[in-house]
């Protein structure tokens, strides 16, 4: 249809086209929308004139500025790291008991612990380090591996049944499982273990079987455990006196712990952190314990 | 499909057994992997489609007179289809959304696992409510617009079954596991093949009908609805083009590699959002807002100067979406230039729109439908706006990866496509029914705000959650280390995440309301003999000459 008409609203002309009632008003192209348009034009320009733009076959345009991505990076990169030496290089040189004593210094390596922890360890031991199922607790005073900085940054570097050739090694054999202990004398041992730090569990009725567990005990398990069963970190052995537990501390759990065994396995990270971060999560996580060896 | 000739009813029953036999052999040569359930998936609905047809088989020949009206069947059914998708897609993602505050939500299930989830309520809403929309708003508009029926009675249903088909496939395929890992293309390589096939089929049914039109001129709806089938068939094949395992698995591996695969992936990324969930519903925006508001558009030039900015512009931009990638620094400079070009002519669109309305606001206050179209001009307008904003690398480098490109999408998924979508549904369903009305208006109202309100909680809940996620990967304490890990950022991510996934379940309220309205439209409210809200098809060019008071 082409029927010219004036709208009454506007003033305008129509362009004189309608489809099923449609029609378009002529209205010029406001003035501001073109200003807007070579303002936006002006700035494209004005960027492929100072930076890289434009494909010429094999290379392309440099621009005045010159801007190369990687060699930006490189050079955030090394200026950060050179900014952070001011401590970096004492937590890499001094003995952990110095930094310890330094109250500046492990301020910044707190800090720096938190993010390194968070990114790194939180998967599996938690945001506040306190574990959960299968994962050990690290804010309290019990440490399979010991607790010192040393001995951290040990674990940390080798890991735990890694992959690492000289990786922490620990195995809780399947002792029924493996029937190298009759079901009876599973069901015993784990009564006396559970009685350890469940005294009031041992009452007249069951006396027999946490007497023939302690029996089973110092034949079979105290050789890692120690036969005060306050477990050997040489080993990676946990003490079952003090009601921490990694598996879960109910008779079911103890059961199910000696009848099908544990092999719990921690990365080795001296691939994926360096030198320093070792340290500084050492010093970190030491300090989350609540005893500081 | 009452008015199917005997001779289109055959060509069905070829075309479906043809579409069984293949459903068959996929099912016995994939009897071992997820190909062969797509193969019963395909027996199924051929043979369901085929028992529709044959009931109706051996009817008479449809009455010649059918050449005087239009060919609305297809539409009424893309409708049904675009509802039923509506309330699946955004279901999925409010859970998606919940599974993001609590995670157990997926409940220790492989299939609602969230990387399964995610691309079933992409697909579901973009491909399955969105192209739904889009198929059949375009056959009315084109139809509508051009004065001429469809150019034939079988394609319409060919386009509609089979991209429908695709649509089903895609979504139980990422259930089984089964997804190219490219983003919004996600789909295997047979569902691919067969929406080609459709595609192919649809682009020239809309030529064919163009070419019939008894108007001298295209209407812009066409241009923008021309644009959309166009670019989306090359994007389509061209990222899409893959190597398959064998004709009998599902996996196929890309021909495309390293940072071109990249490339080709947001070229394709980015262009799905400039020609399907742009292009498209500008066209839709062009039919129905003028038709609501009984207004002309307001400047036909400047729908020239959108239309080409648009269709040029937006095919340099996707390489905004790989800033500070391997992508090569001056790829991502040329896309990041011409992303800030694009801005005006997307602004220009926006407030052709909005300006159209002068004369009419008073009908935006009263009418709930009109004011989703303006609503939905308006959203258009601000996410596209952002979008040049968070192409500029320095912007870019705060933002990337974050939830403001979530929050960014959403802004355009709900604001502006829903809400454009559910503004033509509700003009378009009386009309096509032939119906006096919506069912109920206080519905449309009470649609409008649980979507607005919707809109807003899930979008400025996305901004907070970003804004605060992407400062906080960067804050460097007085030491020059980072201060927080990513598990701090989660954290405080959390509250968001709940805001987020309220403000969907709004929505999606939101569209239940709108299924419902609709059915009991078509269901219970009387109808009308005289549909004059269409210029009769066999009218002559010049009866309608008499110019209708402008308002």
């Amino acid at each position: 249809m082409d029927i010219e008409e004036t709208d009454q609203v506007t003033g305008r002309r129509t362009t004189g086209h309608i489809w099923n009632g449609i029609r378009e008003l002529d209205t010029p192209i406001p003035r501001g929308i073109l200003l807007f348009l070579i303002v936006t034009h002006l700035f494209a320009a004005l960027w492929w004139l100072l930076e890289p733009t434009w494909p010429l076959g094999t290379t392309y345009t440099k621009g005045l500025v010159g801007s190369d991505q990687k060699q930006t990076v490189e050079q955030n990169i090394a200026a950060a790291a050179s900014a952070r030496q001011a401590w970096t290089t004492q937590v890499e040189t001094l003995s952990y008991d110095e930094i310890r004593a330094d109250e500046g210094l492990m301020a910044k390596v707190r800090s720096n612990g938190h993010q390194l922890f968070g990114d790194n360890c939180a998967a599996c031991h938690g945001r506040d380090g306190k574990g959960g199922h299968n994962y050990p607790d690290l804010t309290d005073d019990d440490w399979l591996w010991g607790g010192g900085p040393e001995k951290i940054a040990e674990t940390l570097t080798v890991g735990v049944n890694s992959r690492n050739e000289s990786s922490r090694i620990s195995q809780m054999p399947s002792f029924g499982a493996d029937q190298m202990l009759e079901r009876k004398q599973v069901l015993d041992v784990a009564a006396y273990v559970y009685s350890l730090s469940n005294p009031e569990s041992s009452t007249a009725s069951n006396i027999g079987s946490i007497e023939a567990g302690r029996e089973v005990f110092l034949t079979t398990c105290a050789s890692c455990h120690g036969e005060d069963a306050k477990g050997n970190a040489d080993v990676g052995a946990p003490n079952l006196t003090d009601n921490r537990w990694i598996y879960g501390g109910t008779i079911e759990r103890i059961i199910e712990t000696i009848h099908g065994g544990r092999q719990g396995h921690m990365p080795t990270w001296d691939e994926r952190l360096t030198p320093l971060q070792i340290r500084i999560l050492a010093l970190y996580v030491n300090s989350l314990g609540t005893e500081k060896p | 499909m009452g008015q199917l000739t005997s001779g289109e009813r055959q060509l069905g029953v070829v075309v479906l057994v043809v579409l069984a036999i293949i459903g068959i052999a996929m099912a016995a040569g994939g009897r071992f992997d997820p190909i062969g359930i797509h193969g019963v998936l395909v027996l199924v609905y051929s043979l369901a489609l085929l028992y529709v047809l044959f009931s109706q088989a051996f009817g008479p020949e449809p009455d010649a007179s059918r050449f005087a009206s239009y060919y609305d069947d297809p539409i009424k059914v893309g409708i049904g289809l675009t509802l039923v998708w509506a309330v699946f897609g955004m279901f999925i993602g409010v859970w998606a959304a919940a599974q993001l505050a609590w995670p157990s939500l997926n409940f220790d299930m492989a299939w609602s696992s969230f990387g399964r989830i995610r691309p079933a309520h992409t697909t579901g809403v973009i491909f399955g409510f969105g192209g739904n929309a889009l198929i059949a708003t375009s056959f009315h508009v084109v139809q509508r617009t051009s004065r001429a029926r469809l150019a034939d009675q079988f394609s319409p249903w060919f386009v509609i079954f089979g991209y429908n088909l695709f649509c089903l496939i895609a979504v139980s395929g990422y259930f089984m596991g089964v997804t190219q890992s490219k983003e919004y293309a996600e789909a295997e390589w047979y569902a691919d093949l067969l929406l080609v096939v459709v595609w192919v089929t649809y682009f020239f049914l809309y030529v064919r009908t163009l070419a019939r039109r008894k108007e001298p001129h295209i209407y812009v709806a066409n241009w923008y609805f021309m644009a959309f089938i166009i670019v989306v068939a090359i994007l389509h094949i061209i990222n899409n083009l893959a190597v398959p395992i064998s004709l009998t698995h599902a996996k196929s591996y890309t021909i495309w590699a390293g940072v071109q695969d990249a490339m080709v992936q947001w070229w394709y990324g980015h262009n799905a959002v400039a020609f399907f969930l742009t292009a498209g519903f500008l066209g839709m925006l062009y039919y129905y807002l003028p038709i609501r508001a009984q207004r002309p558009i307001f400047s036909y030039r400047l729908s020239i100067l959108s239309f080409w900015g648009i269709t040029f512009f937006y095919m340099w931009a996707g390489s905004h979406h790989l800033h500070y990638t391997a992508m090569p620094l001056w790829v991502q400079n040329l896309g990041m230039t011409f992303s800030v070009m694009l801005l005006v002519p997307s602004w220009a669109s926006a407030g052709n729109a909005l300006l159209t309305l002068n004369g009419a606001w008073h009908r935006v206050r009263d009418d709930a439908t009109l004011r989703f179209i303006m609503m939905a001009a308006f959203f258009y307008g601000l996410s596209t706006f952002e979008g040049s904003f968070l192409a500029i690398r320095p912007v870019n480098s705060l933002s990337h990866y974050t939830d403001w490109t979530v929050g960014h999408v959403h802004a355009g998924a709900l604001g502006w496509v829903a809400m454009i979508t559910f503004g033509a549904m509700y003009t378009l369903v009386p009309s096509l029914w032939k119906r006096q009305r919506m069912y109920s208006s206080a519905l449309v109202e009470v649609h409008f705000w649980l979507a607005l309100i919707g809109t807003l909680i899930y979008v400025f809940a996305m901004w907070n959650s970003g804004i605060i996620q992407g400062l906080m990967w960067r804050t460097y304490s007085p030491d020059d280390t980072l201060v927080y890990s990513f598990v701090d950022t989660l954290l405080a991510m959390y509250p968001y995440y709940m805001a987020r996934a309220f403000g969907g379940l709004l929505f999606l309220i939101g569209a239940i309301v709108a299924a419902y309205n609709v059915w009991m439209t078509v269901r219970f409210v009387p109808g009308v003999v005289d549909a004059t809200a269409d210029k009769p098809l066999a009218a002559d060019a010049h009866d309608d000459a008499t110019p209708a008071p402008a308002e």
